[in-house]
Formats: C-alpha cells, sequence, structure tokens
C-alpha cells in the first residue's frame, strides 16, 4: 500500500511536466499580449514595445519557457505581470473562499443527494422515485447562474434572509462567513446533487437485486439495516468515484458561482487573469489544479480498500 | 414563513454569537463607504498605465501640483502659487506647508520634480512639454523651478492635466522608477492612504483616511479645492457581475455604484433609496477608428462616406439605451468643453444619405475588399458600436466582416500594421472620457502624426503642423481658431468618427452625500449618514 501511494505520487511528477509544458505552450500560441492590455488605449505602438520588452515577452519561447521552468522547480511561480504580486500570494489568498465553497458544497450535496437516491432506489417506480428524479433532471438543466439569480431574487431581495454576494473569512467569525455560502452552495450544488443522486439509486437498483440483500430480508432484517449496512455499503465504490470526478464539476462550476455571487476566489482568479493575458498566475493555477486532480484521483482510488476490502494495491 | 425563516435565522446568529463566533464589530460599518468601482483596479501606477481605473485609484492616494476646476481654469492645489518670469521662460512654484507623504515624510520640490519628469516620459502632453524644457531645478525644499527652452503657453494646463495620465506627485525615490515599470509601493500624500494587505485584486482595495492631509479652504471642484475626506474607509469591490451589483446596491451591502449599465438604470430609479444621477459633466465620447494604414480606409473618400450615414442618435441609444443620457455632438473636440464647435458638422446633420455615401465609395474605386470591424462583446460600449456599423456598411454593399473577441483580443489584434489576410483590420470602435478629447494637446485620435502615433495611424501634416501652431497659441481665442481650423480639416481626412456623447449616470444610495459633479468619481466630499 505504502509503495502503491509513493509509486502514485511520484507519477504526478511527469503529470506536472506535460502540463506544465502544454500550458505554457498553448498561453504561447494564444493570441493577446499583456503589454496592450497595460499600455491602455492611449498607448502607442512604440510604448507597447518597450512594455513587451521591460516584460521579457519579447524573448523567444525556449528562453521564456526556461526561466518559468527553472523558477518554478524553485518554488517561485513568478510575478503577476499587472499586479506585481507574487503569484504565490495571489493563489494563496483565494484559496480559502474556493476551498470553503468547495467543501460545503460537497457537505451539502453528500448530505441530501445519497439519501435522495437511497431512497428513490428503494422506493423505485413510486412517487418518491419520480420526484426525486425529477428533482435530479431539473438540477442538471437549470444554469448555475440562472438558479443563482433566482436565490438571490427570493432570498435576498424578497426575504432579506441572506446577504447577496460577497465572503467573509472563517477567522472573522462563524455566522458571517457561513452566511455567505449558503446562497452559493445551493446554486453551485444543484447539479452535483442531480448527479450523486443519480448514480446513487442506479448503484442502489443494482445492489438491491442481488441474492444476499433478498437473504437479509428474508432473515427479516430490517429495511434501514438491510439498505444502509448492505446495500449502501456495496454501492458505495461508484457512488465515491463519482463524488472525487464530480469535483471536478465544483472546480468548474465555481468559475460562474464565484463570478455571480462576488467570491474572490481561484475560479475568478484563473478567467481574470486568462481575460487580461496575466501569464503567471494562468501557468501557476493550472499547476495547482492539476496537482489537486492527480491528489483527488488518488484519494479516491485509496478509498476504494476501505469501501471494498477486495480491492488490494 | 418570512418572519419564521428570518427568526431561525437570527437564532442561529444567537447561537453562534454565544458561542464566540461572530464578529466583535460592525459599528464602524456607518464610516466605511463601499463603491463598486467601473473595473478591477489591478494596476497601481498611474503612470505605467493609461486605465482609467487606475487613474482614479491614483487620485485617492496621491495629490498634484495643479488642478483643473470646473470652469477648466488651473487651480494651484499642491502647489501654493506660482510665479511667470516676463520672458516666460522660467515657472516658480511654491508648495503649500504641511504637505506630507503617507510615511510621514515631507514632500519637497526634489519630488515634483522627479515626479513630473516621469509623467513627461508617458504622457504625450507631458512629452510635448518636456520638449519644450530646458531644466527642472529645486530652489530649497519647498520651491523649485521649470525652464523652458522656448515659451510654452500650456505649461500649467499641462500640469493640471485630469485626466490620464495625471501627474501625480510622487516621492522622489518612487518617481525614479523606469517609467516602463511598476513602482512597487503606493506612497501618496492625498487624503486618502493604501492599504496594501487588505488589497485582493479582483475584489477588494481598501482605503483609509489620511489623518495628516491638511486639505485647501476652497469648496471642492473638480480635483481642486479641499479633498477633505468625510468617511474612515473607503472599500472598493469589485462586483463583476452587474445583476449582481444591482441586488447589493438594493439590499445596501454597497453604497455606491459607479458604473451601472445602462438597462439597468430604470430598475435602480424605481428604488425609493436609490439615487441615479449624472455626475459627469462631460460624459464619454464614442468613436469609429479607422486603419489609415490599409485598404480600402487608407483612401479619405471611404472614410469620408461613413460621415453620411452615421445617425449619432442611434449610436447613442445602442450604447446609453436612452436619448436622455446623451446627446449628439459633431465635434472632434468634446462638446461642453472650450474648444468645441460645428464648424463643418454639417456633412453629419439631418437626413442620412445613403447615396451620397455609395458615390464616395464609388469614387474611392471600392473593389469588394473585406472590411474586418473588430469588436468585443465583454465590452458593451464597443460591441454595441460595432454592430451598427458593421449593419450600415453591409447596407451600403461592403464586404464586412464582425471580428467579435474579447477586450483584451481586440487591443491586441489593434496594434497590427498588417492588412486583414494577415491578422490585421479595418475599423474598431472604442470611448475616450471627455476630458481626453477636449482639445488637441490629448486627443490623440485627432492627430496626424502616422504610424508613430495612436492606433489606427492617421497621417496629415496639415493636422500635425495645426496642433503645433495651438500649443503656440497666446490665448484662449486664438487656441479656439486654429482649433476650427483642425476640425475643418479633420471632415476631410476624417481620423475618425464622432458617434455620440454619452453620460452613464452613477447610482447611490440615500444616505450618500457630498458627490462632486465632475468627470471622475472623487470619494472625498462624500458623506454617508
Amino acid at each position: 500500500m505504502f509503495a502503491y501511494i509513493v509509486r502514485r505520487l511520484l507519477a504526478t511528477i511527469p503529470v506536472m511536466g506535460v502540463v506544465a509544458i502544454f500550458v505554457f505552450s498553448l498561453l504561447y500560441l494564444t493570441p493577446g499580449d499583456p503589454a496592450v492590455i497595460i499600455a491602455g488605449d492611449f498607448a502607442t505602438v512604440d510604448d507597447v514595445a518597450r512594455i513587451r520588452a521591460k516584460l521579457g515577452l519579447d524573448q523567444p519561447f525556449h528562453i521564456r519557457f526556461g526561466d518559468w521552468l527553472w523558477a518554478v522547480l524553485h518554488g517561485d511561480l513568478g510575478i503577476s505581470i499587472f499586479t506585481n504580486l507574487p503569484v504565490a500570494r495571489l493563489i494563496g489568498q483565494r484559496v480559502e473562499p474556493t476551498v470553503a465553497l468547495t467543501l460545503f458544497t460537497l457537505i451539502i450535496a453528500v448530505i441530501f443527494a445519497v439519501p435522495m437516491g437511497v431512497l428513490a432506489a428503494w422506493k423505485a417506480g413510486q412517487w418518491l422515485d419520480r420526484a426525486v428524479m425529477a428533482f435530479a433532471v431539473i438540477g442538471f438543466s437549470v444554469p448555475i447562474f440562472v438558479l443563482a439569480y433566482l436565490l438571490i431574487f427570493g432570498l435576498s431581495i424578497g426575504l432579506e434572509l441572506l446577504p447577496v454576494q460577497g465572503y467573509v473569512s472563517i477567522t472573522e467569525g462563524f455566522w458571517p462567513f457561513l452566511e455567505r455560502l449558503i446562497l452559493p452552495s445551493i446554486a453551485l450544488g444543484v447539479t452535483y446533487m442531480a448527479l450523486i443522486a443519480r448514480i446513487t439509486r442506479a448503484s442502489m437498483l443494482d445492489v438491491l437485486s442481488q441474492d444476499y440483500i433478498r437473504t437479509a430480508q428474508a432473515k427479516g432484517m430490517a429495511a434501514n439495516q438491510v439498505l444502509i449496512g448492505h446495500a449502501l455499503k456495496n454501492a458505495a465504490v461508484p457512488i465515491v468515484t463519482i463524488i472525487g470526478i464530480g469535483i471536478a464539476l465544483l472546480i468548474s462550476g465555481v468559475v460562474v458561482t464565484e463570478t455571480v455571487f462576488a467570491i474572490p476566489g481561484i475560479g475568478r482568479l484563473t478567467v481574470d487573469a486568462i481575460l487580461r493575458r496575466d501569464y503567471p498566475i494562468i501557468q501557476g493555477v493550472i499547476l495547482m489544479f492539476s496537482a489537486v486532480y492527480v491528489l483527488i484521483n488518488l484519494l479516491v482510488d485509496l478509498s476504494y480498500t476501505l469501501l471494498d476490502p477486495r480491492i488490494r494495491y | 414563513m418570512r418572519q419564521l425563516l428570518h427568526s431561525a435565522l437570527k437564532v442561529g446568529a444567537v447561537v453562534a454569537a454565544i458561542a464566540g463566533l461572530m464578529p466583535a464589530d460592525a459599528a464602524a460599518q456607518g464610516k466605511t463607504l463601499k463603491f463598486v468601482p467601473q473595473a478591477d483596479l489591478r494596476v497601481l501606477d498611474p503612470i505605467w498605465t493609461t486605465g482609467y481605473i487606475t487613474r482614479n485609484h491614483g487620485y485617492m492616494v496621491y495629490d498634484t501640483l495643479l488642478a483643473i476646476d470646473a470652469d477648466y481654469n488651473v487651480k494651484p492645489q499642491m502647489a501654493e502659487k506660482w510665479t511667470i518670469s516676463d520672458d516666460k521662460l522660467t515657472y516658480t512654484f511654491t508648495l503649500r506647508d504641511g504637505l506630507k507623504f503617507h510615511d510621514g515624510q515631507p514632500v519637497r520640490a526634489a519630488d515634483c520634480i522627479a515626479s513630473i519628469q516621469r509623467w513627461g516620459k508617458r504622457d504625450t502632453f507631458g512629452q510635448t512639454l518636456m520638449a519644450s524644457v530646458a531644466a527642472m531645478e529645486p530652489i530649497d525644499d519647498k520651491n523649485f523651478k521649470i525652464v523652458l527652452k522656448k515659451p510654452f503657453a500650456l505649461l500649467l494646463d499641462a500640469l493640471a492635466k485630469p485626466s490620464s495620465n495625471v501627474p501625480f506627485i510622487m516621492p522622489e525615490r518612487h518617481a525614479k522608477t523606469d517609467a516602463f515599470e511598476q513602482i512597487k509601493e503606493v506612497i501618496g500624500s492625498g487624503p486618502f492612504k493604501f492599504v496594501p494587505n487588505e488589497w485582493v485584486p479582483g475584489n477588494k482595495v481598501v482605503y483609509v483616511k489620511n489623518t495628516d492631509y491638511v486639505p485647501r479652504k476652497e469648496p471642492p471642484s473638480w480635483a481642486s479645492g479641499g479633498k477633505v475626506a468625510k468617511v474612515d474607509r473607503v472599500e472598493w469591490i469589485y462586483l463583476p457581475d452587474a445583476a449582481t451589483a444591482s441586488a447589493a446596491l438594493a439590499a445596501g451591502e454597497v453604497d455606491w455604484w459607479e458604473a451601472p449599465p445602462a438597462d439597468l438604470l430604470p430598475v435602480l430609479a424605481r428604488s425609493k433609496d436609490i439615487k441615479v444621477e449624472n455626475i459627469d459633466p462631460l460624459g464619454s465620447v464614442g468613436i469609429v477608428r479607422f486603419n489609415h494604414l490599409q485598404p480600402p480606409f487608407n483612401n479619405p473618400k471611404m472614410r469620408q462616406a461613413l460621415l453620411y450615414v452615421v445617425d449619432q442618435h442611434d449610436y447613442l441609444l445602442a450604447i446609453a439605451g436612452s436619448e436622455k443620457n446623451g446627446k449628439a455632438c459633431m465635434s472632434f473636440f468634446t462638446c461642453g468643453t472650450p474648444m468645441a464647435s460645428d464648424v463643418g458638422a454639417e456633412v453629419m446633420k439631418g437626413p442620412r444619405s445613403m447615396d451620397k455615401a455609395k458615390q464616395l465609395i464609388k469614387e474611392a474605386g471600392y473593389n469588394g475588399e473585406k472590411i474586418v470591424i473588430l469588436s468585443a462583446t465583454d465590452q458593451p460600449i464597443v460591441h454595441s458600436q460595432g454592430l451598427l456599423t458593421a449593419d450600415l456598411l453591409r447596407q451600403l454593399g461592403l464586404n464586412v466582416e464582425l471580428a467579435a473577441s474579447d477586450w483584451g483580443t481586440l487591443l491586441n489584434r489593434r496594434a497590427s500594421k498588417e492588412p486583414v489576410d494577415k491578422g490585421g483590420w479595418s475599423i474598431f470602435h472604442t470611448w475616450w472620457v471627455g476630458t481626453d478629447l477636449a482639445n488637441p494637446a490629448v486627443n490623440a485620435p485627432a492627430r496626424g502624426n502616422g504610424a508613430n502615433g495612436w492606433f489606427g495611424w492617421s497621417t496629415d501634416e496639415k493636422l500635425e503642423a495645426l496642433r503645433n501652431q495651438w500649443f503656440e497659441a497666446p490665448d484662449v481665442e486664438s487656441q479656439r481658431k486654429i482649433a476650427e481650423e483642425m476640425q475643418k480639416r479633420s471632415w476631410e481626412v476624417v481620423p475618425f468618427v464622432p458617434t455620440a456623447q454619452f453620460i452613464l449616470p452613477t447610482a447611490f444610495r440615500t444616505n450618500i452625500s457630498g458627490v462632486i459633479i465632475a468627470p471622475v468619481a472623487f470619494l472625498w466630499n462624500v458623506e454617508k449618514k
């Protein structure tokens, strides 16, 4: 097991290397020049050229890539072209809101979606199942921003229950922190809930048709024991897999959610950096995302051994 | 139901408070002005970039030697006074007492000289001025002189320039930074101090009142007069989504939204807690800019053709949503400023004439060459103009491609001087704040300095010669006459087409007062009840 973990961690190194080359090449080939954005509307071509030279953007690909790679290998993600702040600091500022939003969404989604999926499978074909599936279809279909605006309109403007926007760090108080996460988490989590609920239902239906479930029922075991103790545990592997994959969904979803609710997270940092061609930030954020993604996959794989004793690494 | 939900949430809040998790203080709220700026502040150096958001940041933290008031008169600001020698070659400035930078150091003559020098390397007006400067020397810490090679009648106007780049005064050690590199620290002497630790780019900028600032006694007028900070703290909260900003203003989470889009203004105006007001006396001017280096718009007849079909009322509606939010302005210099006139403007007035335009296109020998109009879908003012112009040109039978992209891509592509089949372009649209097109000194698109000039590279020796004469004009009346000559010439060579002068109102909560009527949203003098 330990050897497996070490092997997987070492395997992330070439993955990150490929990501680094790919990201750098893509940005190099993408049209756009931060110097013209910096120089602004009044600048002349000469002004832009001088800014490009000062930023080193006039250097050839291999020199720029070499400099960047050397710095990254020394733990330096570089300096933002625009803000003049270290990329590590900018990412550091943005990690907490995104992690808080993602975790809160994950918790809400799992707490609601897994029981919904279990109940839908248990009452397959009945109104409860149809209601859960209807929710799942709607959850998949409604865009995040539409749901976000509806929530703002209803709960913030109409009922004045929760703030419209913003993020407050947990260090400034738990309730201000929590109240600003409720609406974004619901908006972001509904699609995720729908996905988990559907997969849970399908997986549970598969398990509930197995002989050992019938045997447990024939022995007179209580329904909740059958569902949770026997069926859910055996249906867990695909559910955990989809929770892991779903984190990728969340990462893409946070971009919209963070924009609508003005949460200063990684998603907005990424989009803003792309729009203004702030290359060091884009490179740093994508490297970080790819590392997170590799680690999540590793954690999901490791969790299989806990859920299914037949799986060994 | 609403009461019940409220109660449930309040119970949660009380429980959290008992558990010691609530913030101890919300009392300082009344002293904090929460302002939603027009854009995200990413660059802190107002000399390094011309971005308006950075200019506005500059006005928060820096002060200027001189400033223009609402009547376009140059007023002393950091300067107590100035004298001009009889031969008009030496200007001597005296700084007023009590000027201090935010690090506690006094403002010295050397700081002013270094700041003017750095500004003069980047700003077009500054560059013109510096070409006439022989020397700038401190006399002592409070006095310095500028010695000219030849008289430059607009020296004071240059140092009082209200829009980008503004000649802000920085400490000498910062002003010595290469003008093409960003300064690394924000230390000004203005009415607010920047709080670097609380700056989250893309989200929030925080300023606190500079308690050491000594405001002038005169009432505020544009950037001149007393800059009295009447709140303890200002938070710029960048809300990229207009619907969210609107909801936040309605809910009272923010106090002032600088630039709401035109389509949301009626919604905001319906709220009894929100005032929607025009505070910018000049507004902005939209323009159609041609690529003068490449066919077909390297031919003046092709450019003239647009003058006969552009209807400024259509553009105004497209940009500002209502004719109440602007006016037609058939002048190459911002209407409402001293150099504006309607000389020669008949060509843009009256019924539009497709036939006349088609005739000019025929005379130009247009042969179906592709016309690429650059447009930015993330900039409504740019995109709405682009759509209108594309439609007009298609009605004229031209071969038009609307190249829609984001603003960053447009800025990049417009730098290309290549033909359209090699990534070049034919037309783009933008807008300038009124002060930036107000006279020949600052109006970059009205110049004729060709490949060294602003994007589009209009080339006309006569325009340049007139501009040089304008700098040497002895008085405003003479300047006006030259500006009229420039305008007459501009109708012939058409460096750009003005599309409309629009004013996008601002929206603030009714508990806000003291908002200064000016082309920039100045935050001094603003009170929050």
